[in-house]
């Protein structure tokens, strides 16, 4: 048992800081700080320099792109990532498709797909909820119906993020309805946002936000070559996909990132001749959040450490529970930290309240999503309760 | 960076289980907790045969990663006898600053024939930081401490215990003071172990090692101690939630096993969660030790973390039982009870926020 990283993986650790804090714009950093991004051009921006350096996609196999990284590389690649407010590469493209594709396309797919995926020359977004379909995602009722060199689908996707942005799609549909189980019919497609018979609709959010989108199919005509794997094989690449969405979900260095604001801030709120952040009661709230991220940090270093043959540990559930919680815990903070301050609401630059309380609340309401999205924790106590305990 | 215990740290581990399980089932626990030692001397040598009672005392053979291992195991099987208490922590402290002459009593330390005590706490006091009331004087070459300690853990047995006691020029002293010549009351204390609390009457105390200020050696044992019982409470947790999920399997009601009802599997689960968390942070604390960084934030973070989980852990395992985990003759209130000392020892989970909240201003963004 030994603490301190080895001098090559401190060495490996300095170079990263040195590339994020050198080569990413500082404005960009800036905007990851305070979660107002510009997108999609931050985005993009971000991600290419990443991709040039080598560091936008680490996790995928080598010869496309990938490191083939000891498992807590890939933990100081993300971590120092956050920590210097650089981005992360879009999730879809990076953790989501991109890995589906390169475990389970064809070598057509692998050379059309992987290098613009990488370099975010594409845009994806994910059609797997739906209206009926949320934490039973199985039942989902959007159809494909093969027809000579084509699918054609039809039905409707729900909450997909950044869709607006997107240049395709990847999607579940079924594509057997007469499968004996409800998974057994399920075929993974993808498909180009502008194909005729795909409409956008957003979603306004309770922050008074638009990030999430509905996406209709009427007659959709996709070539047949757009199938990834194999016809009615989709659930097991959409198992597949959410084993690697959640890990990395954590996202225990931005949270940090907000905590160290929290307290700054609440270092500049008059409270009783001191500051807020003076108050027991308050500095109480903060120390146990932080001391919440420290112990999620070593328990992901522990669960990164044990995921030997790339197959995600199901302990990697408690990264998703308990970094939601303390995401959620940090945003009620500037909340707390704000008190009337967070009243206003895009208000202008006349009122005098500090921009950061003006976005407390909206952000908090925001991020509501991180303890419903990417599996609900529920699901993940259940994974956890069946998987690990055996219940 | 690596959680990985060595091969011979693996067989400690194998050895200590194998001793303890074979000596302790809940009908023996109880006989045992209620006898009028409150633990058994027949299990004690076992321990000393095996090597156990003398761990840490060189620092070249052992270390805190092997102290976690053993008091993970006292705590899974929850074993009464005092290893930490009277033996390791102590002796540690012994082996640390004490003069060859009196190292020489850490040989029976570790066959099990002689059984110390660290005494530092004082009556109406939460965490002792210097501040004592107990204090030193001096009468030409030889010394005498007066004072009460409260709650000394072994302190009921011990031959030697070894005194923390303000010095005449300031500072804190560390004196080796004989058992018999204190005045003793024992007590059990409610999870079932023993204490006592110790008036010292001017009574003759021999300065441990060179004598003066102790305050480092004083803090570095505080910090060894919480990290062992961070162990031993993550051992008593683990055990808690794999009692609990056996009996979520096994007890039927409505005709079903209660495994069938999501509101009790989901907390089972949280259960889990509050494990693990836990345990990194004991993984921590131990680490950090034997690294050799002995910090106080650290075995505050550590003990803010044991504190969360073992609470959490204790009451939903006897709530998950349902009433027979309210009974004596049934283990996991036991654990629950133990889990409960453990918070109450070297720190609260107050006590330890109370620690962390005047740090937080020191730094920006929060790390290990």
């Amino acid at each position: 048992m030994k603490l301190a990283l080895s001098d090559e993986d401190a060495a490996f650790r300095e170079d990263l800081r040195r590339i994020y804090t050198t080569e990413i714009p500082a404005d960009i950093r800036e905007r990851t700080r305070e979660g107002e991004l510009n997108y999609p051009d931050d985005l993009v921006i971000s991600q290419r320099i990443l991709n040039e350096h080598g560091l936008a996609v680490p996790t995928w196999p080598v010869e496309w792109g990938g490191k083939d990284w000891s498992p807590l590389r890939r933990q100081i690649w993300l971590d120092e990532m956050q920590l210097a407010g650089v981005p992360e590469p879009l999730a879809f493209n990076a953790k989501m498709v991109g890995p589906v594709i390169a475990q389970f396309g064809s070598q057509e797919l692998k050379e059309r797909f992987l290098p613009p995926t990488a370099n975010i020359d594409i845009w994806w977004c994910q059609g797997f909820s739906e209206p009926e379909a949320g934490s039973d995602l199985a039942s989902l009722r959007t159809t494909a119906v093969r027809d000579g060199d084509s699918y054609v689908i039809n039905g409707q996707k729900t909450w997909t993020t950044l869709g607006q942005y997107a240049d395709w799609i990847f999607l579940l549909a079924r594509t057997n309805p007469e499968a004996p189980k409800k998974q057994a019919g399920i075929s993974f497609l993808l498909a180009r946002m502008d194909t005729p018979g795909i409409t956008l609709r957003p979603i306004k959010l309770i922050d008074g936000s638009y990030e999430v989108n509905e996406v209709f199919f009427e007659d959709v005509r996709v070539p047949a070559d757009q199938l990834v794997g194999e016809e009615n094989q989709g659930w097991t690449y959409a198992k597949f996909l959410l084993g690697n969405e959640r890990t990395g979900i954590a996202r225990i260095g931005y949270t940090k990132l907000w905590m160290s604001q929290v307290k700054e801030r609440a270092a500049q709120v008059r409270l009783n001749g001191a500051t807020l952040l003076d108050d027991p009661l308050f500095a109480a709230r903060v120390a146990e959040v932080e001391n919440g991220l420290l112990a999620l940090e070593l328990t992901q270093m522990r669960v990164s450490g044990s995921e030997a043959d790339g197959k995600p540990n199901p302990a990697s559930s408690i990264l998703k529970l308990r970094g939601s919680q303390l995401q959620q815990a940090a945003t009620e903070l500037f909340v707390e930290a704000a008190g009337p301050d967070a009243l206003p609401f895009d208000a202008g630059d006349d009122i005098d309240v500090p921009t950061w309380a003006g976005e407390a609340a909206p952000r908090y309401l925001n991020f509501r999503k991180t303890s419903i999205f990417g599996g609900t924790n529920e699901i993940q106590r259940n994974i956890i309760a069946s998987t690990i305990l055996g219940l | 960076m690596d959680f990985d215990l060595s091969e011979e740290q693996q067989l400690l581990r194998d050895v200590t289980r194998d001793v303890l399980s074979r000596n302790y089932d809940i009908t023996r626990y109880n006989e045992i907790i209620n006898g009028d030692l409150g633990w058994s001397r027949q299990v004690w040598g076992q321990l000393a045969e095996v090597g156990l009672l003398g761990l840490g005392f060189d620092p070249t053979e052992a270390g805190q990663i092997e102290i976690m291992v053993v008091m993970t195991e006292i705590g899974r099987r929850l074993a009464p006898e005092p290893v930490a208490q009277a033996a390791l922590i102590p002796g540690g402290l012994l082996a640390e600053v004490g003069t060859d002459e009196q190292k020489k009593i850490l040989d029976d330390v570790s066959a099990g024939t002689a059984l110390l005590a660290f005494a530092h706490g004082e009556p109406r006091t939460r965490v002792t930081t210097g501040e004592l009331e107990t204090r030193a004087e001096r009468n030409g070459d030889t010394w005498t401490v007066r004072g009460r300690k409260n709650p000394v853990l072994g302190g009921d047995s011990a031959d030697k215990i070894i005194v923390t006691a303000a010095l005449p020029d300031g500072g804190v002293g560390l004196y080796l003071v004989d058992g018999t010549a204190t005045t003793r009351h024992p007590y059990r204390t409610f999870d079932g172990r023993r204490g006592a609390q110790i008036d010292l009457d001017s009574v003759p105390a021999e300065p441990l090692g060179g004598g003066g200020d102790a305050r480092e050696p004083v803090a570095r044992t505080v910090i060894r101690y919480q990290s062992a019982l961070c162990a031993e409470a993550v051992g008593a947790m683990d055990e808690a939630l794999r009692l609990t999920t056996a009996y979520l399997g096994e007890r039927k009601q409505f005709g079903v096993p209660l495994k069938n009802f999501q509101t009790l599997t989901q907390r089972a689960a949280d259960m889990y969660v509050s494990l693990e968390l836990a345990r990194s942070m004991n993984f921590y604390a131990a680490m950090s030790i034997s690294d050799g960084r002995f910090d106080p934030v650290v075995a505050a973070r550590a003990k803010l973390q044991i504190a969360r989980s073992g609470t959490h852990i204790a009451q939903e395992a006897i709530q998950l039982h349902g009433g027979i985990g309210m009974t004596a003759e049934y283990p996991v209130g036991h654990y629950a009870a133990r889990l409960t000392a453990i918070n109450n020892t070297f720190g609260t989970a107050d006590d330890q926020l109370r620690a962390l909240t005047g740090e937080i201003g020191s730094y920006g963004t929060v790390s290990l």
